[in-house]
């Protein structure tokens, strides 16, 4: 686990995308040309109650959630959280118990089927498995929504040509998706989904399906589109990896309600709710076994090292300054363990030090340490090897 | 030509008429009726559920009684449809009120079998519900229905050698007259072997379009 961590922490390092290398204060990373402040989307006070034999089920609850015009927005929970039905609600392939979906400021609730099928034109979606006619070809695929629509022929297939040039699958235009790899297939979907020029995207566990190479491939994917369409995407999923890698916010749902929300570097740096931190556990370093069992709480040999763990949430400019720290800590500092990634243009991560040789007491070293990491907590000693 | 290959031949003609106008007759009819049994049940497209038993409790009156039975209680109405009750044509009627509910009970179930994600996919994408039925379950079903055809292709065969019985030829009644009732092998094994091989050749027809059609 941890070692899967750390790798996945350096790439960044390697082939981070430009925006994310921005300057720290820039706060919400400012994609091109978008306003970040227009509120595209809203959710108020929005439920959902399911009859069921047992009774109602209350799948939703309270949600208040703004998405804004342009932004990736991921929505985040365990399964059975609600986020399935949330997203739903968008294009009312669910319809809500209570409270109200606003697009554009427009409550869609009031809809009528006429400009219900004309919102559902304007609003892409992409599923898991996803959802490709197998007695139709690609082209056939992408053109249904059109051909639907009324458009004319001609300019049904210039389009559909426009579209599968996008997600790069021209030459897969009479293939059946049976014939198709699944991230071709999810390409297809993408390109289906886009048919209608939507101004918004809704992604349900869009890469849940695929392999880690294939998903790298469709969300950056997802994220050319965003940013050469202005698109504003909206996904679920339960996998923070993916959430890490393109959102700009997130939602949090736990048991139908939202439980956290903000930018992808605070949520990742500071989660307050502990469904989030259950959430983002498997990408986090435990402390190795092999220390655990040798952890014991006061020192008894001088030469005993202290475990120090020093935070970075993001919140700060502060960064891991190596040198400042060996000199801060004075003594023998050792790195045993450590991930730092840059997220937003800001420095997240945490270090696990081990102190020896120092003549200052844990509490002092706690202190020294505390100014140059956001936060630090003293595990204990373990005896000099 | 020989009397018996006359008699075979215009046998044969007599049943493949009877089960090709029925069988035509069951498709045009069953497939609405396969939809509307689909669509309207609880969570379906139209959903109605009063509609819904109602149908299915039609569809389940015919497909219980013996057709044999059926062809017999049907003749007032074979009557005022045709103007008799005695020939081929006469045949056509009860064997197609047999075979339009078995015909639409097999093709539910290929209906059925359509994902509901893309149902909903489709609906996401601004599909009306005419649509759907189109596009969706039917264009999806297309190697279920195919092969549910096949089947009732066959069962039409067989029905319609009791169609006999109300005089209308073909191949059973042949089989009977000359085969049981005057102890003409012959003929019997003709007809036989005649039957064995039409049966195998819709079968193999059938399944061969169904695979062509399959995509997935």
């Amino acid at each position: 686990m941890s070692m899967n961590s750390l790798t996945s922490d350096f790439r960044y390092f390697d082939e981070a995308p430009p925006e994310r290398d921005a300057p720290a204060p820039s706060a919400a990373r400012a994609s091109a040309g978008v306003e970040p402040q227009s509120v595209h989307l809203r959710f108020s006070g929005l439920g959902k109650r399911y009859e069921g034999a047992q009774g109602a089920v209350q799948a939703l609850r309270g949600i208040d959630l703004a998405v804004r015009r342009g932004e990736i927005f991921g929505i985040i929970g365990r399964s059975g959280a609600g986020k399935s039905s949330l997203l739903r609600t968008i294009n009312r392939l669910e319809q809500p118990s209570e409270g109200q979906v606003l697009i554009d400021g427009e409550d869609i609730g009031s809809y009528d089927s006429e400009r219900l099928v004309a919102l559902r034109r304007r609003i892409g979606m992409i599923f898991q498995h996803f959802n490709l006619l197998s007695a139709k070809t690609v082209g056939e695929n992408v053109e249904l929504p059109l051909r639907v629509a009324g458009v004319p022929r001609e300019r049904r297939q210039r389009k559909v040509e426009e579209v599968l040039r996008l997600v790069g699958l021209e030459s897969k235009r009479d293939a059946y998706p049976a014939q198709l790899s699944g991230g071709q297939k999810q390409r297809v979907g993408i390109a289906r989904a886009l048919v209608h020029d939507p101004q918004i995207l809704l992604c349900d566990e869009a890469t849940s399906a695929l392999d880690p190479e294939t998903t790298q491939s469709i969300l950056a994917l997802l994220r050319e589109i965003n940013r050469r369409l202005r698109l504003t995407i909206v996904l679920i999923t339960h996998e923070m990896e993916v959430i890490r890698e393109i959102c700009d916010r997130v939602a949090v749902l736990e048991h139908g309600e939202l439980v956290e929300q903000g930018p992808i570097w605070q949520v990742f740096g500071a989660p307050r709710h502990p469904a989030t931190r259950t959430l983002l556990a498997p990408l986090q370093q435990k402390l190795p076994e092999d220390l655990l069992g040798q952890l014991q709480n006061g020192r008894r040999q001088p030469n005993d090292r202290l475990l120090l763990e020093l935070r970075y949430t993001g919140a700060s400019d502060r960064e891991p300054d190596l040198a400042g720290l060996g000199a801060h800590l004075g003594g023998r500092v050792t790195l045993l363990q450590g991930g730092v990634e840059r997220i937003q243009g800001r420095t997240l991560g945490q270090l696990l030090l081990a102190v020896a040789d120092t003549p200052l007491a844990a509490e002092a070293l706690r202190r020294q340490a505390l100014e140059l990491a956001d936060s630090v907590e003293v595990l204990g000693y373990v005896a000099a090897a | 030509m020989s009397p018996l290959l006359e008699r075979l031949w215009q046998a044969l003609l007599d049943t493949l008429l009877m089960v090709g106008a029925s069988a035509f007759l069951a498709l045009v009819l069953g497939i609405p009726l396969a939809v509307l049994l689909v669509t309207t049940s609880r969570g379906g497209l139209f959903e109605a559920p009063h509609l819904n038993r109602v149908v299915g409790w039609l569809v389940n009156l015919f497909r219980s009684v013996p057709f044999l039975i059926l062809m017999v209680a049907l003749i007032p109405f074979t009557r005022l449809l045709v103007g008799t009750s005695y020939g081929v044509w006469a045949a056509v009627v009860p064997l197609t009120i047999a075979a339009t509910p078995f015909f639409a009970r097999i093709a539910e179930v290929s209906l059925r079998e359509v994902d509901p994600g893309l149902i909903e996919a489709a609906q996401a994408m601004g599909c009306q519900r005419r649509h759907i039925v189109w596009h969706v379950l039917l264009a999806e079903a297309r190697p279920g229905l195919v092969g549910g055809f096949t089947i009732t292709l066959v069962t039409l065969i067989n029905a319609s050698a009791m169609a006999g019985a109300i005089g209308a030829g073909g191949l059973g009644d042949l089989a009977y007259r000359y085969g049981y009732q005057r102890f003409d092998s012959q003929t019997m094994i003709t007809v036989i072997v005649v039957l064995v091989a039409l049966v195998c050749l819709l079968q193999y027809g059938g399944d061969r379009l169904a695979r062509g059609l399959n995509r997935r």
